[in-house]
């Protein structure tokens, strides 16, 4: 027997966002709890109130420095329903799936080596000082180089559609507001066999990190869910529209089909008193069973299959692990991500050969509405932005589901799935061990910044303990 | 006073000058650039913003205002001065609510510009105010977001002058001075999108908006995306 312990992992590294993992071991140490809590707070949804539509794009994708084009992306979509254009020109549509692509290629490549290659390669419980970018560039120069001329590449392709490598302006309302001139195209050209090439290195690495650890990757953070995503009308992979699909655990269809304009009518979002994300669900299946997971490995759960043929071949070799069945191990994330390397690599020289990108009709009207949504498929997930417009062109509403907050509820899982199996009943708790528990995050590739806009409603709890930490009084507000 | 044409020197080059001309005319004419943010080309002068001062026989003067005179010695290119007018556009950055990031105006904007031409990496010398101030987006056509006025008066002079019709003013004294309209707001007033006072360059900053056309001009092709704000007057010289 021991002293309750309260184990804190602050902050979470490798990570974009700011947040920790509260560990309550009992006095037989074993795990009570374990939580990751989001502690920052950003109010995006709040403060946009009363600017004016067109701005939106440009505002809301200032949540987030790694992929800012998803919200940019979601935000103009929203706004094209807002200028009544349900169908861009095709100009618009192919200048944003091409910022799209190259922004999803360089934010999995960011994601795979610079953040969870350290892990990957050197072992979970390697000294920390190792667990770097830096220590992967030193071993493994050449892997190293790679990662950083393929982000190079997707950060050069959102330059040339948005107009600056971070929080550009291509996305308007009702289009773009640039094409792609040929001299940059053929650049991209010039350079396009060897991303595919070094996508499919990855891939490689990727595949066989899962097959070669196939005992460790059905147990990490590995637990049925729900999984939700676009999928376009025939089912194939795409990120940048398409229905929404969910499916449960054993693959059995929640919903397909579904408009996205109706996504409120399917999920409901909740709100929990120790962190500033909130917790969604859908709603035929309730609090407790609804939640879902999204992301690349949901992705290559709904899909019925991909439209870029490197890519699906991948595809079908990932759902033949699990027999096609939903593939339901956190750690297979990293095999799903790479394979969307590849596709996007794929569809980016598709979309190179493509003429439509000279074009010069840019921007479409239609009759202004008051009510927008826009849904894309973020690197992290799919992603819901919807707003109110009133008269005036000013946002009256605004609602964010961010993919980290999808998967809110699938990250804890897996916090609690691996903090009970690597550390419950371990006198001495090491830095390696709760380097596992930040794995088992870093696999989802959270945004945490992206993720925290819930205000008005959040409930909050205040517990006063006294010397011995026996509860003397509790105030609660809200939930 | 005679007509007949006289020379003043600025930062040592002689510059022709004829009566009338102001400090800033002659040097405009000469190609050679005194910063300002206040004063705009045809409309009256005011002598506002002080970011055109300059070194007159030993006297701080506004360009915009100061009559050029036979023989006048003008300093503007000097260490002291560029101090002063970087001084002058930071203390706007911190009266007022500027987030050149998210503001349509951004890359066309003359006070962006100023700040970048003068050297202000980051506003830092004094503490910002964060005035709560309203958007007005009243009208179908113009929206007013007085978060982002330095009250140039543009808007004022362009509507009273050029426009014949009043439709902005000031109200308020001293620091709580700032451009309001004349009317309950912008959709109360006769203002129109043909108005010279709401045209695209009337208004250096982002305040005055002709509405649904932001960021339609991709970055690379704004303003000030490829040359420092002054440098077609300096053209003149080459």
């Amino acid at each position: 027997m021991s002293e309750p312990r309260l184990i804190e992992i602050s902050p979470v590294t490798r990570v974009e966002g700011h947040g920790k993992v509260t560990i309550h071991l009992n006095r037989d140490n074993q795990v009570d709890e374990a939580r990751l809590h989001v502690v920052e707070f950003r109010g995006f949804e709040r403060f946009i109130r009363g600017r004016l539509y067109w701005e939106v794009p440009v505002i809301v994708q200032r949540l987030c420095g790694i992929c800012p084009v998803s919200h940019h992306l979601a935000g103009a979509k929203a706004m094209d329903q807002i200028v009544g254009v349900d169908v861009l020109p095709p100009t618009a549509e192919k200048m944003r799936r091409l910022m799209h692509y190259g922004q999803v290629m360089q934010s999995h490549v960011l994601h795979f080596f610079h953040l969870a290659a350290p892990d990957l390669l050197f072992g979970f419980e390697a000294p920390a000082e190792r667990r770097n970018i830096f220590e992967v560039l030193r071993e493994q120069p050449e892997l190293g180089r790679r990662a950083v001329l393929m982000r190079q590449f997707g950060q050069e392709i959102i330059e040339a559609t948005a107009g600056k490598k971070i929080h550009g302006t291509g996305a308007i309302p009702g289009g773009i507001n640039r094409n792609l001139p040929i001299a940059v195209r053929d650049r991209f050209l010039s350079r396009i066999a060897e991303m595919e090439t070094w996508a499919l290195e990855a891939l490689a690495i990727a595949r066989n990190y899962t097959l070669d650890h196939a005992e460790l990757v059905a147990d990490f953070g590995s637990f049925p869910s729900s999984h939700m995503s676009l999928v376009r009308d025939d089912g194939a992979l795409d990120l940048y529209h398409g229905s929404l699909r969910a499916i449960d655990s054993s693959g059995g269809v929640i919903f397909d089909h579904l408009d996205y304009n109706g996504y409120h009518k399917v999920l409901v979002e909740d709100v929990r008193s120790w962190s500033y994300m909130k917790f969604p669900f859908i709603r035929a299946l309730g609090a407790e069973r609804g939640w879902y997971r999204v992301g690349p490995l949901s992705r290559m759960n709904t899909a019925s299959f991909i439209d870029t043929p490197l890519a699906d071949a991948a595809h079908r070799e990932l759902r033949a692990v699990t027999g096609g069945a939903p593939n339901n191990s956190t750690l297979t994330s990293h095999w799903a991500r790479m394979i969307e390397v590849v596709h996007c690599v794929e569809k980016i020289r598709e979309l190179l050969h493509d003429p439509d990108l000279q074009g010069s009709d840019l921007v479409a009207r239609g009759e202004r509405r008051f009510e927008g949504i826009g849904v894309i498929e973020a690197p992290r997930g799919n992603l819901i932005h919807h707003y109110k417009v009133d008269e005036n062109d000013q946002i009256t509403y605004c609602n964010l589901i961010v993919s980290t907050t999808h998967n809110n509820e699938g990250m804890n899982r897996a916090v609690k799935d691996v903090a009970v199996k690597h550390l419950s009943g371990r006198d001495k708790i090491t830095e390696g061990m709760l380097n596992q528990v930040e794995v088992a995050i870093r696999a989802y590739d959270p945004c945490l910044s992206c993720a925290t806009h819930a205000l008005g409603q959040m409930p909050l709890q205040v517990e006063l303990l006294d010397a011995e930490g026996q509860l003397v009084d509790r105030a609660t507000r809200g939930a | 006073m005679t007509d007949a044409a006289f020379t003043l020197t600025i930062d040592g080059t002689v510059v022709a000058a004829k009566p009338g001309q102001t400090i800033m005319e002659a040097a405009d004419a000469a190609g050679i650039y005194i910063p300002r943010l206040c004063d705009h080309q045809g409309l009256r002068h005011q002598g506002g913003c002080r970011v055109c001062t300059v070194k007159a026989a030993g006297r701080s003067v506004a360009a915009c205002t100061q009559p050029a005179a036979p023989g006048l010695a003008v300093e503007n290119e000097t260490p002291h001065l560029h101090a002063l007018r970087r001084d002058l556009v930071e203390m706007l950055f911190h009266e007022g609510n500027h987030l050149c990031p998210i503001c349509e105006a951004s890359g066309n904007c003359e006070l962006q510009a100023m700040a970048y031409r003068l050297g202000m990496i980051e506003p830092s010398k004094f503490p910002y105010l964060e005035p709560t101030r309203p958007v007005d987006a009243s009208h179908p056509d113009i929206a007013l977001d007085t978060n982002r006025c330095i009250s140039c008066g543009r808007c004022i002079r362009a509507s009273e002058d050029v426009d014949g019709k009043g439709v902005f003013g000031y109200v308020g004294r001293g620091i709580h001075r700032r451009v309001a309209v004349d009317g309950a707001d912008l959709a109360h007033t006769d203002a129109a999108l043909s108005d010279h006072a709401v045209s695209a360059d009337v208004c250096p900053v982002g305040c005055i908006i002709r509405k649904r056309e932001g960021f339609r001009v991709p970055i690379g092709e704004r303003d000030f995306d490829h040359h420092l704000i002054g440098e077609t007057i300096a053209e003149k010289r080459r």
